[in-house]
């Protein structure tokens, strides 16, 4: 049988078994079974598609061209699996706590959730993977041809590029099948995960099966080959140092980084301690698969004739050597290799041009929200496969427009450089709190252009697309802008140079920008969750359900997942929670299931926010928010110290305010004062002025009018020379200025004084009562003040009682140890609206009588404040009622005064 | 025949005075002392002259002042006002109040006969 159709033969029933055991095992993981489809060994081997087409066929050529070079690409994921373990850790604890579907998805959800970032990482992830599709679609091809040329019973060469179709339809079928199958949670793919491991033992096998053929078949020994391999050029090559350090950063940066990689390290880790096996596990596997690339580059090189492509050595030696079942086996490694690069790779593109650019564009186009379209089930799957139809595709595109000329490595290395332009956004974003979206946004831009412009432009060759005098003299003729010559930097290796001025200029432009811009409050929040990760948040953040109502979520599901589909959850949890009815409660733990169904559907932004729209929760744990806090105290301090400045200010207008008003007021009073004052004095002057002009210009007035009009002159006099010492003392008063005399005397004596002093001469037809025995108190006080006072009210009563025969009785009463003395007329009193005046200033009540002021009773409200006591009106007595209350400090009984 | 004038002030000794130098000067002279029904004191005396004191019991000079040009009869009865209080805002207020002049206290003899002269003779 001819060994062309055996191919086609062995090859289409592996695919079969690929087909049948992914399907086995999607069955298993929905059935719930299989739990050792989660074991960590198959992790490991999944993580092992970093080896691709590329590794399997391109190392051995890698190796032939340049020497032990070839050893970085594997020394890279090595050193990174060993001594970043815990780097890897967050990331993965990070991309479940997050509900992470892609690295764009992890780098949009850290700055913010932004969307704009997460279509850059997609446009630039697509761009850096496409060629590195291509790459395996070459792979395939040009093994194909290798077997198909020696194959002496086929008369023809079959067409490469319709091969390479044929291949990129099959990859993008099973892609779909098994990518696409389950929309549900955590864009976890069961079938596919074992369907690449399975194709990693595949690999490992055939090219650990050649080895040994090599070695062991055609070197004859061990030491044999290690003699060739000695005389072999290989062990000639200079090793570069700079090239080797490149090297080994940009593949660990880009194991980190690959889409791909993504995808199987964190989107499917199933369990965070897997990477503990991974960690030892993933180096072994990488060394077992580089243990024999150099004897069958060294041996290949001697054994084959000169021209033939040493990228194929692992095809062509089996081959050239007629053992056609190891080269069919070495061909299956090869397929393997590259058809489950290609499926995790589009898988986990298509996640992400599904979410991030089909699915908003549609929600857009749409012009609602989410909840308000119909069913998006339907669009999230057709973008998911049209995503996966449209990367595979690109891939064919790319081969063929560079007509698979290039070598593998070279195509391979570009596209790392490319993928690790999103090493500064990640790293910075798991790490460094400061690290803000503007910062990724423009690090990420800057690395893109440098690496198209000195890496992936070039790749296609001088003066394809970019013309050769670029090349010789630079973009614009600027020297400095020369793409293997940026800036100046001469004779450094094109690889090396583009690597280091690409990451340098996006790191430096992600630190600078980060510094002097400010993070939006989610890109801060996201920010604490991420860095802190290991901190807070050990599961994802909780719903409360508390207000959430099932019937709108429920509704709001059935668009997204389909009614069916939507109902039989509902109701699977409404049994579990053990209800009745359809519809669960929204318990935490049902929300967050929800959430992870939908996410799977629409992608973890957009769940989040359908189901916080209708839950209106929180969704951020107080912790999530106290660290936030803690983070931000320094600003918090500040703006607190800013906060206090400005505090201080509004306190201090405050004052000023109200000392503003105090001093409006006063000058208001002051204003009404003077006027009173004015007039107090003018009235007076009037009669005065008016009579003396009278007795000066009137000629043949009677000696009685004379008498007359001098009395009313002499009486005004005294009356403003009354005023003006009333004004006096209550200045003296209100200022505090004046000096209390104290004194001991009893207030019988004290009143028998008053009413002597305000005593009326013969005229007075004021009756006076008294009670003597009561009066007989000793007081300790200035006692000429308080016989103003008393003066004063014996004064008013004898002014203004208006009964036909006044009276005033004085009562004294020891009320506690208050002292209390009544005046109380027997006239029409002080009305009620007026009482609270009296003791204003100028407050005179009723009609003018010549010598009041209106300043006797304000005086005695002075004295008595000074004298500790009070004075107050009695309204509802029989006539007018002044009380005079004394404190107990000034009483004392008659008996103490002896002592 | 004499002209009446009514004085219409709170303080008895310049209403005294007040009647005197008018009286000597001719004119029939008649006085009222509070507010409350100064304007009913004008309506029964009708006067050929008012001297209206600003500060009054119950009530202000200028609101008198605005009841009496309110009343058709006396719009035009002119109006000397005396005040104790010489400020300028209190000759605003009587301007438009509708005073037809305005004298501060302490005045001469001499000037409230001027006045009232003039003010009549218009």
């Amino acid at each position: 049988m001819a060994p062309l159709n055996v191919l086609v033969l062995v090859c289409l029933t592996y695919v079969a078994f690929l087909f049948v055991v992914a399907f086995a095992a999607d069955h298993a993981a929905r059935r719930g079974r299989g739990m050792w489809l989660r074991s960590p060994i198959i992790y490991t081997l999944s993580l092992s598609i970093y080896c691709t087409a590329w590794t399997f066929y391109g190392a051995v050529g890698f190796a032939a061209r340049s020497g032990l070079e070839f050893a970085t690409i594997y020394l890279g994921p090595t050193l990174v699996m060993i001594g970043w373990w815990w780097t890897l850790r967050k990331m993965v604890r990070v991309g479940r706590s997050q509900r992470v579907t892609s690295i764009a998805d992890l780098i949009s959800s850290r700055y913010g959730k932004s969307n704009t970032l997460a279509v850059c990482v997609t446009l630039l992830a697509v761009i850096g993977t496409t060629p590195y599709i291509a790459l395996q679609l070459q792979s395939v091809t040009l093994s194909f041809a290798t077997f198909a040329a020696s194959d002496p019973t086929s008369a023809e060469l079959p067409d490469q590029q319709s091969t390479a179709l044929w291949v990129a339809l099959g990859l993008t079928l099973f892609t779909i099948l098994f990518g696409t199958r389950n929309l549900d949670a955590n864009e976890r793919h069961h079938g596919v995960v074992i369907a690449i491991a399975l194709e990693a033992v595949v690999k490992l096998f055939a090219l650990l099966a050649v080895g040994v053929f090599v070695v062991w078949g055609l070197a004859g020994g061990i030491s044999e080959t290690i003699a060739r391999i000695d005389a072999s050029p290989i062990m000639h090559w200079e090793v570069s140092g700079g090239r080797w350090v490149g090297l080994t950063m940009l593949s660990a940066a880009a194991f980190l980084c690959l889409p791909r990689m993504f995808q199987v390290m964190v989107v499917e880790n199933e369990n965070e301690d897997d990477l503990r096996t991974a960690a030892w596990a993933f180096p072994g596997y990488l060394m077992l698969m580089s243990l024999f690339v150099v004897p069958i580059a060294a041996i290949g090189l001697q054994t084959m004739p000169a021209g033939v492509n040493p990228d194929l050595f692992v095809l062509t030696l089996p081959l050239h050597a007629g053992r056609d079942g190891l080269a069919i086996l070495s061909f299956i490694g090869g397929f393997s290799s590259a058809t489950s690069m290609v499926i995790v790779a589009a898988i986990a593109l298509s996640t992400m041009v599904s979410n991030h650019v089909v699915m908003p564009l549609w929600l857009w186009a749409k012009g609602g929200t989410a909840v308000m379209s119909g069913d998006v089930r339907h669009v999230a799957l057709m973008a998911r496969r049209l995503s996966i139809g449209g990367i595979v595709f690109l891939g064919y595109l790319y081969f063929r427009v560079s007509g698979g000329g290039e070598s593998l490595a070279a195509i391979g290395l570009v596209s790392f450089a490319g993928v690790a332009q999103f090493l500064p956004a990640l790293m910075g974003g798991l790490f460094w709190r400061a690290a803000n979206r503007t910062g990724a946004i423009s690090g990420l831009g800057v690395g893109f252009v440098v690496w198209m412009y000195s890496m992936f432009l070039p790749s296609f060759g001088t003066s394809s697309i970019l013309p050769q005098h670029i090349f010789d003299h630079g973009l614009f003729g600027l020297d400095w802008l020369r793409p293997y010559a940026l800036f100046g930097a001469e004779g450094m290796d094109p690889l090396v140079h583009a690597v280091m001025w690409s990451v340098l200029l996006n790191t430096a432009v992600f630190i600078c920008v980060s510094l002097l811009t400010f993070p939006r409050p989610v890109e801060r929040l996201q920010g604490a969750q991420f860095v802190n990760v290991f901190r807070h948040s050990s599961t994802a953040t909780g719903w409360s359900g508390d207000l959430a109502r099932s019937e709108d979520l429920m509704i709001m599901s059935q668009r997204i997942i389909g009614s069916r589909q939507a109902q039989a959850l509902f109701s699977g949890a409404a049994q579990c929670q053990g209800l009745a009815g359809y519809l669960p409660e929204p318990t935490p733990d049902f929300l967050l299931e929800l959430e992870r169904e939908l996410s799977g559907s629409v992608g973890t932004a957009t769940a989040h926010a359908m189901i916080s729209q209708i839950v209106g929760g929180a969704t951020v744990s107080v912790e999530d928010l106290l660290a936030v806090a803690d983070e931000t105290a320094q600003i918090m301090e500040y703006s607190s110290r800013l906060e206090a400045k400005t505090q201080e200010q509004a306190r201090t207008a405050r004052q000023l305010r109200a000392a503003n008003q105090k001093l409006t007021q006063l000058s208001v009073q002051k204003d009404s004062f003077l006027s009173q004052i004015s007039h107090e004095l003018r009235t007076p002057m009037t009669s005065i002025r008016a009579f003396s002009e009278i007795l000066r210009d009137t000629g043949g007035l009677s000696p009685e009018e004379q008498a007359k009009y001098s009395t009313i002159i002499h009486d005004e006099a005294v009356r403003l020379t009354r005023l003006l010492d009333d004004l006096l003392d209550l200045s003296v008063l209100e200022n505090g200025q004046v000096v209390m005399n104290t004194q001991t005397g009893r207030l019988a004596d004290l009143l028998d004084r008053t009413i002597a002093a305000a005593g009326g001469g013969e005229a007075d037809s004021l009756e006076i009562k008294r009670d003597r025995d009561k009066e007989d108190v000793v007081l300790t006080t200035d006692l000429d003040r308080l016989a103003q006072v008393f003066i004063n009210l014996i004064a008013n009563a004898r002014k203004y009682c208006d009964a036909e025969t006044p009276c005033l009785s004085i009562s004294t009463k020891q009320d506690g140890a208050e002292l209390k003395i009544d005046f109380v007329d027997n006239g029409s009193g002080i009305a009620t609206d007026q009482q609270s005046v009296i003791f204003e200033k100028f407050a005179q009540i009723g009609a003018t009588k010549a010598g009041g002021a209106g300043l006797g009773l304000a005086i005695c409200r002075e004295i008595m404040t000074r004298l500790g006591g009070d004075i107050s009106y009695l309204p509802g007595q029989s006539g007018g009622a002044f009380r005079v209350t004394l404190p107990a400090s000034v009483v004392s009984s008659p008996a103490d005064e002896t002592m | 025949m004499n002209k009446k004038v009514l004085l219409i002030e709170d303080e008895p000794n310049i209403i005294e005075a007040v009647s005197f130098i008018l009286s000597r000067d001719g004119w029939d002279v008649k006085t009222h002392s509070n507010g409350h029904d100064a304007v009913d004191a004008v309506r029964n005396r009708h006067p050929d002259l008012i001297i209206l004191d600003v500060m009054l019991p119950g009530k202000s000079g200028f609101e008198i002042l605005k009841e009496i040009r309110s009343d058709q009869q006396f719009a035009l009865t002119p109006v000397l006002m005396l005040t104790a209080r010489g400020q300028v805002k209190d000759r605003e207020m009587a301007e438009k109040a509708g005073a037809s002049r305005y004298m501060t206290k302490p005045f001469s003899n001499a000037e409230v006969l001027d006045a009232v002269r003039s003010m009549v003779a218009q």
